[in-house]
């Protein structure tokens, strides 16, 4: 090495790292230190994800175990009620008998569970922070850069404290999930609301209306589009993440895909990747007509 | 409730011009406004004379209103008018309170706004002030029957009693069968007659009008000001009126307030602002402004000659002098007898006078 040093010290040629016995030693204090601490508060723990596990398995119960047809005719009248469109509603149909008709029906049910569960929390948990962030912006500046972290931390690194954590299974991956998928949903929250027409909001002032009386009449109806893009997004980064979270051991699609990267089985790849895909636009159609139809009377027009 | 129904019944019956004495008026004092994080530090300075340049460039501060004394009376229009940026909307949103002062106090009816708690300040705003916006600010998603419900809605009162009083501001404001459209289907004229009908729904006895008709075109502008002034005949409502016309103003205005760079210039009628300008800047304001349509019968009448017989033609004094030759043409008069409002002689004024009082200043000091 020294050779192509162009003659400069030593220090400034090769990194003075730390050397590796003292990295071990650093290492082996962390980690023990971090699983001694999990170990001390594993009942804890437990008892928190307890009830999520449970909730968890019965909404996968169901989903898996009710007969198809039901659950498909339940799926299509959601996606009706959403979309008010046929053509989406066809399109979900096909989409759906092709999937089972491959034999894939009950891994897509699992994967459609945990997708609905993780999209619930993502939506419920990202919803009143991004309230929150948009009402301060002194919360905004600590909010974003943490959700700036959340989004570019390679999901696999974020899956190693969840696994020290919380063990392998649901809960786990769906933390994973939820992290993974919540930052959207603050965002455009937060964006939706703060791009509210400023006279609007101060008409609402000018009428006396409370903190609430305006957030309720005025600043989340006018950011709805934006929340709406939120969920929109929430969703498809469910999606995205159920299949890495199948590494922490959730069933479903995912983890057919997960095999079939081990194994290299091509075909079997390919199906559960195209029924992921069918899902992911089913959801996509649906929650973007569903936005749009609230945006109904902003078209211009007598009538 | 009570309150609204006792005043519905005071306007249907004929308006007692002694009724608009009940009105309380704003009154506006000491009030300075500076824009930034240290505001308070440079009141001493802006009263010591600093202009609205020097605060900005040394201090980067922004100098919104300086030593406004106002008194705006109850039951009239007043108008503030002045040039981009002079400080007519924060001057308005001391009002309400949606602007804090410097320093200084909005007083109405014995309290002192910029005191007041969040609380009091939200029951203001609701029962005694309604607001009305340039870009009209209505809720898109709302029909226009539940935009004009929406200050009683804040009130918590129940729809079943807000909606008959909505509907009877909707067709007040002359959109009977709009009451189910959204803000989006009707014109920028529609959108601000549902803003001033939801103002009017209020039933506050302040209505605030920020450049209201400045987003409309001139034909629809005349329209809202010839409702404005219609509704303000029956209504009695202490208005504050925000332009940058002048027509507008000499149109709407009882009282005249002109502002420039935070500071009053002048403050008075119509006709005192165009006969008699307090400065070059208020002079350049008023130099294009038609005369005719500004200065009464009464300014110009001169006194009746020792032995002169009154003219058979008889106008009222406080009639514009347009109006007053309209009159005398059509009646092929030449001189008329001006009359007060209780049938007293003023004067007598010629065809010739009177016409050249309406293209040339009258008074010597705007004669220059
Ligand atoms: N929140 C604010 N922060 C800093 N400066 C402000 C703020 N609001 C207003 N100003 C300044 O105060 C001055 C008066 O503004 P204001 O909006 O009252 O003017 P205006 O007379 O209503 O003008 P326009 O006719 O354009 O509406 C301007 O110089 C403006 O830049
Ligand atoms: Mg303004």
């Amino acid at each position: 090495m020294a050779t192509t040093c162009w003659g400069l010290p030593e220090v400034i040629c090769t990194f003075p790292a730390i050397d590796t016995t003292t990295m071990r030693e650093m290492r082996r204090t962390i980690d023990t230190g971090f699983r001694g601490l999990v170990r001390e508060w594993s009942d804890v723990i437990d008892a928190t994800t307890a009830p999520l596990q449970s909730f968890l398995n019965m909404l996968e119960r169901s989903f898996v175990g009710a007969p198809w047809v039901v659950v498909l005719a339940v799926l299509l009248v959601v996606v009706w009620a959403a979309s008010r469109n046929w053509k989406t509603v066809l399109g979900a149909a096909l989409a759906m008998l092709a999937i089972g008709w491959v034999g894939l029906w009950a891994d897509t049910m699992v994967t459609l569970a945990m997708v609905t569960v993780c999209t619930i929390f993502a939506v419920a948990l990202g919803l009143p922070v991004g309230i929150v962030t948009a009402r301060s912006d002194r919360v905004q500046s600590v909010v974003n850069p943490v959700l700036d972290v959340m989004q570019t931390l390679p999901s696999f690194v974020y899956l190693i404290p969840v696994v020290v954590i919380f063990g392998i299974g649901k809960v786990p991956g769906m933390i994973a999930v939820v992290i993974y998928a919540v930052p959207p949903m603050i965002r455009l929250t937060n964006l939706g609301i703060r791009l509210v027409d400023p006279e609007v909001t101060e008409a609402a002032d000018a009428f006396g209306s409370s903190r609430t009386q305006k957030l309720v009449n005025v600043q989340l109806p006018l950011a709805l589009p934006t929340i709406m893009t939120g969920v929109n997004q929430t969703i498809m980064m469910s999606l995205a993440m159920v299949v890495v979270a199948s590494m922490v051991g959730v069933g479903g699609l995912g983890r057919n895909v997960l095999q079939a990267i081990n194994n290299q089985f091509f075909t079997i790849g390919f199906l559960n990747g195209f029924a992921l895909v069918a899902i992911a636009i089913i959801f996509d159609r649906t929650s973007q007509a569903f936005g749009k139809r609230l945006q109904k009377h902003r078209e211009a027009g007598h009538g | 409730m009570d309150e609204m129904t006792s005043t519905m019944a005071q306007t249907a019956a004929a308006p007692d011009p002694d009724d608009e004495a009940e009105r309380a008026g704003i009154e506006i004092r000491d009030l300075y406004k500076i824009f930034g994080p240290d505001a308070k530090r440079h009141i001493a300075a802006v009263k010591a004379g600093m202009s609205k340049d020097d605060l900005n460039r040394k201090h980067r501060h922004v100098l919104g209103l300086q030593n406004i004394n106002l008194t705006m009376p109850g039951g009239k229009i007043t108008v503030i008018m002045g040039l981009s940026g002079s400080g007519k909307s924060t001057l308005i949103r001391h009002i309400n309170g949606l602007i804090e002062p410097t320093v200084g106090e909005v007083l109405y009816d014995g309290a002192d706004v910029c005191r007041m708690s969040p609380a009091e300040l939200r029951r203001f705003r609701r029962l005694k002030t309604a607001m009305v916006f340039q870009r009209f600010a209505l809720l898109p998603h709302r029909t226009v029957l539940e935009n004009v419900r929406y200050g009683l809605d804040i009130q918590g009162i129940a729809h079943a009693k807000s909606e008959p009083m909505a509907k009877h501001w909707i067709e007040r404001v002359g959109l009977k069968g709009f009451a189910r459209h959204y803000p989006a289907q009707l014109s920028g004229g529609m959108q601000q007659r549902v803003g001033l009908a939801r103002a009017l729904a209020n039933d506050a006895d302040i209505l605030l009008m920020d450049e209201a008709f400045s987003a409309l075109d001139p034909l629809i502008r005349m329209d809202m000001q010839a409702i404005l002034l219609e509704l303000q005949e029956e209504l009695h409502k202490t208005i504050v009126f925000i332009t940058h016309d002048l027509d507008e103003a000499l149109r709407l205005g009882d009282k005249i307030a002109i502002l420039r760079d935070g500071a009053l210039e002048q403050v008075g009628t119509g006709q005192d602002i165009v006969l008699g300008p307090a400065n070059d800047y208020v002079a350049s304001f008023v130099r294009d402004v038609n005369r005719g349509r500004v200065i009464r019968a009464a300014t110009i009448a001169r006194a009746r000659k020792p032995g002169e017989v009154l003219p058979e033609m008889t106008v009222q004094g406080y009639l514009v002098l347009e109006k007053v030759a309209r009159r005398m043409t059509n009646a092929g008069a030449t001189s008329a007898h001006v009359v007060g409002r209780s049938g007293k002689t003023l004067g007598v004024i010629d065809l010739p006078e009177l016409l050249g009082a309406i293209v040339t200043p009258v008074t010597a000091d705007s004669d220059s």
